[in-house]
């Protein structure tokens, strides 16, 4: 877990004088900077260390949001809403679709290792929906045949790179 | 320190500025039901037990300060029937069956609903599936009782100085943890001081070994202590 130590390291390195008002904006950073896009308990500690806060505190704080992830996730994380206004558009046709193109459930890791399909609630974009989110780029109108597309392109990128 | 007057069960009252009602409710032997609140324990306005009527708002009386020409009604139908429906609610989200659980006649969310009347508990049990951790040498934390009070966190936090309880999650899925969420026994914080296990109001956190006649708490052991302290 060395490389893990470094990444933390990295984002503390950043807030040299933070508080404990600064605790969302580490922990965004260091699970974005993860590989495995989550917060490990070790990095837990360093940032309790780092803001003299207690380990529960931090714990109960993080668990509140659902953005923040505790265990190891794919290389691609995809948020597909299921609030009302992509209900209404299909979304669960959508989310079906990706659970049979990706061959897991939500809460699931493919097992390259390349995706973690997640549900999410309104992202804020219903003027296109049924909407997903994939890492930080966000997909409106989805239709089933796209998201085949949007995956396979996904997959064909990442093995040319 | 400055007086204030304000106005309780119809019974003009003056107290000192920067008071809660609960406070000054206390103080003239009015008793109104709490839960989450505990003398010498910061307040966090959790359980919503405490609420009464402050000019037509309902309002909880541990965390609202009294102010000039407050008028408060502690008790009247419309905050029975709440206050019955908010315990019914407590009870549902978790497993309390009361005749099988060690604090028995020694609870104080039982008490209170003998002090309220409520005779059954309308709405559905939640009957969700939770876990007991009995790795602490000591003591057991069983999330089936856990009213999600925090007594246990402050206490801990604010007379222990160990800091070793928090709330994690949300909504139904909140729970007590210890540390990161870690084994009660793994925590390298925890003294073995039995703190929460006293202001504990419910089941959820006991001592080891010990039958229900003799699982009998001391919530005010906390109070004297914080008074004793604030007198040094
Ligand atoms: S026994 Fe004492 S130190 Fe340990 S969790 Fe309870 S209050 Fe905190
Ligand atoms: S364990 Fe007991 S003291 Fe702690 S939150 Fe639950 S009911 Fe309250
Ligand atoms: S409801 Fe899906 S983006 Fe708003
Ligand atoms: S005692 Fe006031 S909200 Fe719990």
């Amino acid at each position: 877990m060395l490389n893990e130590e470094v990444h933390v390291n990295e984002v503390l390195k950043k807030y040299p004088s933070a508080t404990r008002e600064d605790l969302l904006d580490i922990l965004h950073d260091i699970q974005e900077s993860d590989p495995h896009h989550y917060l490990s308990d070790a990095a837990l500690s360093d940032v309790a260390a780092h803001l003299g806060m207690d380990l529960a505190d931090i714990k109960g704080t993080a668990s509140f949001y659902s953005m923040f992830s505790f265990s190891p996730r794919g290389k691609h994380v995809i948020r597909i809403c299921d609030s009302p206004p992509c209900q209404l558009l299909g979304a669960t046709t959508i989310l079906q679709k990706l659970i049979d193109v990706l061959g897991i459930a939500v809460g699931e890791t493919t097992s390259d290792g390349l995706f973690t399909l997640e549900t999410a609630s309104c992202l804020g974009v219903c003027g296109v929906a049924p909407a997903m989110m994939i890492d930080q780029e966000t997909y409106g109108n989805l239709t089933p045949t796209r998201i085949a597309e949007i995956i396979e392109q996904i997959r064909r990128e990442d093995e040319a790179s | 320190m400055k007086e204030i007057l304000i106005r309780i069960d119809g019974k003009e009252v003056a107290a000192p500025a920067g008071s809660t009602i609960l406070e000054v409710a206390q103080q003239q032997g009015i008793p109104i039901p709490t839960l989450c609140h505990l003398d010498g324990l910061s307040d966090i306005g959790g359980c919503r037990m405490c609420i009464v009527d402050v000019d037509g708002k309902i309002v909880t009386s541990c965390t609202t300060k009294i102010a000039a020409g407050m008028e408060v009604i502690t008790n009247n139908d419309r905050l029975a029937e709440l206050r019955r429906l908010n315990l019914e609610l407590i009870f549902a989200e978790r497993n309390h069956v009361c005749s099988m659980c060690v604090s028995n006649n020694h609870c104080e969310l039982q008490d209170l609903a003998c002090d309220l009347g409520m005779q059954n508990v309308e709405v559905p049990y939640a009957y969700p599936r939770l876990s007991l951790d009995a790795t602490h040498p000591k003591f057991i934390i069983d999330h089936n009782r856990c009213i999600l009070c925090g007594r246990c966190v402050r206490v801990c936090a604010e007379i222990e100085g160990a800091h070793v309880w928090g709330i994690a999650g949300r909504g139904s899925e909140a729970r007590v943890i210890t540390e990161l969420g870690v084994d009660w026994g793994d925590a390298e914080k925890c003294t073995d001081c039995g703190k929460c296990v006293e202001v504990c109001p419910t089941g959820a956190i006991v001592e080891k070994g010990k039958a229900t006649a003799e699982m009998v708490k001391h919530p005010e052991l906390v109070t004297t202590l914080k008074e004793r302290r604030e007198n040094d």
